[in-house]
């Protein structure tokens, strides 16, 4: 008999989805990420690379251990170096719930749309994800700090450049609308 | 008039849904299907002696574990040889699950199935493989000195060898003024779309139907290939490329292994399988491209212009050929860029390796060739003392030589004869946008301050929209929306808004209404797939002149119903009207319900249509002898030859005179496709080309030991660029319509990338002082050669006037 030759032992684990009380029940070595894509079908958060560099997979999380730093939005983190588990009790937010109550695009999701800040996709989510934390933190940031703030996440479709004019469109948009 | 789209920077129609997490990727398809794994070799050469699954038996939720063994009929026969040339005379093909020999690291060698991926990670893991070594070949020089060997059957690791010839190159450069020869080389990278490859299959055991979704730049050709393996009736195979993450050119490879041992496991299983690639799979079993070494000599007189061109190239294939030679022709052929080489022999040595297989990635070829034909330009520039943009224009192509025909054969068989272009005016603007003729003086007030500055430029030509065709099909439907299809798959070029923008032109509705499918053998049979700037050529003339026929049906039925000349009549906004006189019209939708004679009626509209509301002639049959039902028509468009893009780069760097740390100040692209689509989607395709390109300039490389391990198979270690390393670009294009085609479409996908090593060689080289020949190149490389070209070694070593 070996350890997985039995059945692995399940965890229920509880969670605030786009702000939809979700459960599932998953072994413990679970991804966060496959958990969001297979377990919820939250298909929209990607995984570019499983090991944290790409940032495709990025969530928001408020709750689930660190209290310091929640934003609105909460924090970005990188589903795929986390375990379900661990976020049992926590708030997730994903791009699916980057839209308005509606279901209309969000303010950086149709600043991505204007400034074609997107081409395959695939690593859009992760984008999107970042950039609305990030413009919490800093709502009117310079062309300079745009690229700063997406610099840790990978696109190798747009060679960056209508993403970065997308961050400073969606700073544009989403305080015409906090002004008016 | 409807408002014009074609050429307008209309927003994407598919962004919506990608934007808001409701794109379908492969892996977001098939939940609950049963996952794969695969034992890959862990060595690059090496026959298999023994395999033991027993371990792996009793892992809870195992389903099946397939070998070589298990592989029955074609299945597990060797992979097909997708474009055989009379050149390659030594094609391999690997087998989809290794059988005795393994021949690179990735190689799969076991299938496992279980309830999930985890879990067939876990079974893998106790698979025990027993190897007997063989020595490893590794790198360019190792395959040429061929001490030992890929396969035991290919003498000299040589598949293939090369040539094309236009005159006698030798004798010219023999007889030249003066003469030059280099010695270059380009380092392997990689396509890396952000999403892997992913196959999912599910069988319906009733229907004895076959569905299979790949994340694939060829979906009809994975369908023909399934079918032909598994030996299915081929109208019993689906295949559909869903939303793709990607492609660049991996993607075009198919079948790969995984495309034809996942359908066959859910055949056999009777259950829906699914594989996905992890990052690591990706770099260790997907394909490679770039790695050359190559030899220019080059003989030209005094004024710069050349008289002959002899160029030898030993290019990497990796450990089977199953795309042919397609990269090597297209370098043999792509190097000339925009000039006349005087007399040309290019002669092309494709070798085995015991790495990953080198396919086309975005470019395919033409970066090495445009990186051998603009190095030999700088070179001949410092040689006479010449102005590097003046030795250029002297040797181009002047636009009354259009079409020019340069006696070679390109790599869709036909001959290679550019149909367009204005490379004198091209130059202009570039020169205007980069500041060339000031920057002396820029030079000059920098190194006042310390800084150290260098500009370069490079020059390609881009054969695109390669045949053999494709196909479009458009209807009408009853509602008045449009829906398009055509069988060439998508990868995030924004087909559905691209062709919806032809479509919607030619038929005078809103755009709005165009509804795109792709890469769906659902909707569209016949299709050749997406490489090589080809779609929005192929596909988007082949819709277009489907969509002529529709806007002719439909003229014709409304004139009928309208009492009108056809010639008199009009689409506008989806309504058909008599020109010039409001009043008698009749709406699109109308005319699809008239299109269509019907027995029954299920809603208003369709009545109008049914046997007694619209009794027509009673002689005449209710569908003529020469008409169809349907206001649709299908339509493909057949190129006698590709047609040729072309474009310039210039960039200005600054290097650190300390650190040797090279930052690109300024980035400037001048670039001709021809009639613009959709100017805004040339633009993001021009702007990811040109990441790839400086990420193949100055940071990605695959880093193989000598026992061929890929050392840096991550994203942690393989370099590539986030925002801050890729440089605001600035760009500026000319329209010169090609002739070729209806809409005057040239390729716009593999511009950006093409020039991106040369021109960042020629900068780096006018800042340094001395002869870069090498790329891609880091600051510690350049340090390097810093050091050696202060000791006095770099002179002998690149360049030699031999007269
Ligand atoms: S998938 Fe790449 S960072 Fe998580
Ligand atoms: S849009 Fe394709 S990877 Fe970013």
């Amino acid at each position: 008999m070996s350890d997985t030759s039995a059945a692995e032992p399940r965890h229920e684990v509880n969670l605030v989805v786009n702000g939809v009380p979700r459960s599932a029940t998953v072994p413990a070595r679970r991804l966060l990420s496959d958990f969001l894509r297979h377990d919820l079908g939250l298909t929209g958060t990607h995984t570019g690379c499983e090991h944290g560099v790409c940032g495709a997979c990025t969530v928001l999380v408020t709750g689930a251990g660190r209290s310091d730093d929640e934003g609105v939005s909460g924090r970005p983190i990188r589903s795929c170096l986390q375990f379900a588990v661990m976020y049992d009790g926590a708030e997730i937010t994903t791009v699916e719930g980057c839209t308005r109550p509606d279901g209309e695009l969000g303010p950086v999701q149709q600043a991505f749309q204007d400034c074609h800040g997107l081409q395959c996709g695939f690593c859009t989510p992760g984008f999107v994800t970042t950039i609305t934390a990030y413009l919490e933190e800093n709502p009117s940031p310079s062309e300079e700090e745009a690229r700063e703030a997406i610099s840790g996440n990978l696109c190798r479709c747009t060679g960056y450049q209508n993403i970065v004019a997308s961050v400073l469109r969606a700073a544009e948009l989403k305080s015409e609308e906090v002004g008016g | 008039m409807t408002t014009r789209s074609l050429g307008e920077p209309v927003a994407r129609r598919e962004d919506p849904r990608l934007l808001s997490g409701q794109g379908r990727y492969v892996d977001d398809i098939g939940t609950g299907a049963l996952e794969v794994a695969f034992v890959r070799s862990p060595h690059a050469h090496a026959r298999i002696v023994d395999i033991d699954v027993t371990g792996a038996l009793d892992v809870d939720g195992i389903v099946a574990i397939y070998t070589h063994e298990d592989l029955p009929g074609r299945v597990g026969e060797p992979l097909p040889l997708l474009i055989p040339h009379d050149a390659l005379t030594h094609g391999r093909t690997p087998y989809p699950l290794a059988k005795d020999e393994v021949n690179h690291v990735g190689e799969p060698i076991v299938m496992v199935v279980a309830t999930d991926r985890y879990v067939a990670e876990d079974a893998c893991d106790r698979i025990q493989v027993e190897f007997d070594f063989l020595p490893p070949v590794v790198g360019i020089e190792v395959a040429r000195d061929a001490e030992h060997l890929v396969h035991d059957d290919v003498p000299g690791n040589v598949a293939a060898r090369l040539v094309q010839e236009s005159g006698d190159a030798r004798a010219a450069v023999a007889q030249a003024p003066h003469v030059l020869e280099l010695d270059l080389e380009i380092e392997r990278s990689a396509s890396m779309p952000m999403e892997g490859k992913a196959v999912f299959a599910r069988w319906d055991a009733d229907d004895t139907s076959l569905r299979v979704y790949t994340s694939t730049q060829a979906s009809t050709s994975v369908r023909a290939a399934v079918a032909a393996k598994l030996e299915l009736p081929a109208d019993r195979v689906e295949v559909v490329a869903p939303d793709v993450g990607g492609g660049f050119g991996v993607k075009i490879v198919h079948p790969w292994p995984e495309e034809i041992l996942v359908p066959w496991a859910a055949v056999t299983l009777g259950r829906e399988v699914k594989w996905t690639e992890d990052r690591r799979e990706h770099f260790v079993s997907s394909a490679h491209e770039r790695g050359q070494l190559q030899h220019v000599k080059v003989g030209f007189d005094s004024e710069g212009r050349l008289h002959g061109l002899d160029v030898t190239i030993w290019h990497d294939n990796g450990a089977y050929t199953p795309y042919g030679i397609i990269v090597p022709i297209i370098t043999t052929t792509q190097l000339l860029g925009p000039y006349k080489p005087g007399a040309y022999r290019a002669e092309c040595f494709s070798l085995y390796t015991n790495t990953v297989i080198v396919t086309p990635y975005r470019g395919a070829g033409r970066p090495q060739g445009c990186f051998a034909m603009e190095r030999t330009m700088d070179a001949i520039a410092d040689h006479l003392g010449l102005d590097r943009a003046v030795v250029r224009e002297r040797n181009f192509i002047r636009p009354d030589e259009m079409p020019y025909d340069h006696g070679l054969v390109f790599q869709d068989g036909r001959p290679l004869i550019y149909d367009s272009g204005d490379y004198p005016a091209s130059l202009d603007k570039l020169k205007k946008l980069i500041g060339w003729d000031e920057f002396d003086d820029y030079r000059a007030a920098a190194r006042a301050e310390g800084r150290q500055v260098g500009i370069g430029m490079a020059c390609y030509v881009e054969g695109t929209g390669v045949g053999p065709y494709e196909g479009g099909f458009v209807k009408v439907e009853t509602d008045g929306s449009v829906v398009v299809a055509t069988g060439l798959t998508t990868q995030g070029q924004g087909h559905q808004t691209a062709f919806a923008q032809i479509v919607a032109d030619e038929l005078g509705v809103p755009v709005e209404k165009v509804t795109v499918t792709t890469g769906d053998t659902r909707r569209f049979k016949y299709a050749v797939g997406t490489f090589a700037s080809r779609a929005a050529v192929m596909s988007g003339n082949a819709v277009a002149l489907a969509a002529r026929n529709v806007r002719e049906k439909a003229l014709r039925i409304a004139g009928e119903a309208l009492e009108a000349d056809p010639r008199d009549l009009e689409i506008v906004d989806g309504i058909v009207q008599v020109k010039g006189t409001p009043g008698a019209t009749v709406p699109l939708s109308t005319v699809a319900v008239l299109s269509n004679p019907l027995r029954y009626a299920f809603d208003e509209e369709t009545q109008r249509a049914t046997q007694f509301a619209t009794p027509g002639d009673p002689e005449k049959p209710p569908v003529a002898e020469d008409d169809e039902p349907g206001l649709e028509g299908t339509d493909y468009y057949s190129p006698a030859r590709s047609t040729f893009a072309n474009g310039m780069h210039a960039a200005i760097v600054e290097i650190d005179p300390d650190t040797a740390e090279i930052s690109i100040l300024r980035y400037c692209v001048v670039h001709d496709c021809g009639t613009l689509i959709n100017p805004r989607i040339v633009e993001g395709q021009i702007h990811g080309g040109v990441a790839q390109g400086v990420a193949g300039a100055l940071y990605e490389r695959m880093v193989y030991d000598d026992a061929g391990q890929l050392l840096n198979a991550s994203f942690m270690d393989f370099l590539m660029p986030y925002a801050t390393e890729v440089p605001r670009i600035e760009a500026d294009h000319l329209e010169t319509p090609s002739p070729l085609n209806p809409l005057g479409i040239k390729g716009a996908g593999e511009a950006g990338v093409i020039p991106g090593a040369s021109v960042l060689a020629s900068a780096i080289e006018d800042a340094e002082g001395f002869r870069i020949s090498r790329m891609p190149i880091s600051p510690s490389e350049l340090y390097e050669l810093r050091q050696r070209h202060e000791r006095r070694e770099q002179n002998t070593t690149n360049t030699k006037d031999s007269r």
